[in-house]
């Protein structure tokens, strides 16, 4: 069984995660898009934390007996590594259109260049 | 009076020439400025050819992003009204005279074409968009204190005030529910306006049914999160 305090520092925990995730959209400091997975990420450690016969029982399929909040830590741990992912890929996104800019920039000013020293 | 039609087109070299020649054709003291959003087929040369200005974005910013380089390109250059069109063929140019109306004579300073609003006229599009829709409209509706019917139509007109707010500020990817909010939060005046639409002309669009489903959440979130925000009005003038 998990121990009652696990339970409530994790609730805490996730609740203040939720908090700051809400907030940050809220001050425009954070896009919506990129908030989703943050805002699973915190309601699913909510559900699993407050919902302490449920999360014996997810424990009890993964075949995790001794001690279930580990099952907390893996599903952390897991949606860590999902919004890190897609991290990369917005970050790969990112730097092709950086690229496109650039060529692109570069491209402007040479026709600059030349309409005005044709003038 | 200075106006311009903004058209965002995106992969619609089959359609956007004559979306070009028909707002003419309805009205030829429209410039027409065509936002090219990234397209990989002819639609930026099919535009230059019928003589519309064609501003093209590096990569695609969605439609959002697309639709607010029309309305900077309009603040910059002094427009007094702007008109979008979807580069699609889905807006029908013979009804612009109806958004337009409310705008020119000062009643509103954004006006809104509505396929729900008035009669039901056929307009069909898949059940589950309906569905998505009509939870949309009914929680705009609420957040406003009045009937908003279509809070995915971006069939609109709008004045310079209008111009000056989407030129600073407007949502992205799928903007025209939280603009709906946004309007209302800076105390313009809007209103809806029913209008017939037509099915898309050549082509396929861009929403896929599982990018609905994404979108409804998170412009959902991004209204929720919007209540808790300050109530902002328009600075005068700039």
């Amino acid at each position: 069984m998990t121990p009652l305090v696990v339970s409530i520092a994790g609730t805490i925990a996730s609740v203040a995660l939720l908090l700051v995730v809400l907030e940050l959209i809220r001050s425009h400091r954070l896009r919506e898009r990129y908030a989703l997975l943050w805002l699973a990420t915190g309601i699913v450690l909510v559900v699993l934390s407050a919902w302490r016969d449920g999360l014996n029982t997810i424990a009890g399929w993964v075949g995790v007996r001794s001690y279930p909040p580990a099952v907390l830590f893996a599903v952390g741990i897991l949606f860590i590594i999902a919004v890190l992912l897609h991290y990369s890929t917005v970050i790969s996104r990112l730097s092709d259109q950086n690229v496109l800019l650039a060529q692109r920039l570069a491209l402007l000013e040479d026709e600059l260049s030349t309409t005005s020293s044709t003038k | 009076m200075r106006r311009i039609a903004i058209v965002p087109a995106f992969n619609e070299e089959q359609n956007v020439g004559s979306v070009i020649d028909e707002i003419r054709a309805v009205d030829p003291t429209f410039d027409v400025v065509v936002v090219d959003d990234g397209s990989f087929d002819g639609t930026a040369a099919v535009a230059h050819a019928r003589g519309a200005r064609v501003l093209r974005l590096p990569f695609n910013l969605g439609i959002g992003g697309a639709v607010q380089t029309g309305f900077r390109f309009a603040f910059e250059n002094g427009y007094d009204v702007a008109v979008r069109v979807d580069g699609d063929g889905q807006h029908d140019p013979a009804e612009l005279d109806k958004i337009l109306a409310p705008v020119l004579a000062g009643e509103a300073d954004i006006a809104v074409g509505s396929r729900f609003a008035g009669s039901q006229d056929g307009y069909r599009s898949s059940r589950s968009r309906r569905v998505g829709i009509r939870l949309l409209a009914s929680v705009v509706s609420r957040i406003v204190g009045r009937r908003v019917t279509d809070t995915t139509s971006g069939f609109q007109a709008l004045n310079k005030k209008g111009i000056a707010l989407f030129a600073r500020d407007y949502p992205h990817d799928y903007p025209e529910v939280e603009a709906t909010i946004m309007v209302f939060r800076h105390r313009l005046r809007s209103v809806e306006v029913p209008v017939s639409m037509r099915e898309r002309a050549a082509g396929r669009s861009s929403i896929t049914a599982l990018r609905s489903v994404y979108y409804m959440v998170k412009v959902l979130l991004a209204i929720f999160v919007g209540l808790f925000r300050r109530n902002v009005v328009p600075e005068e003038g700039s």
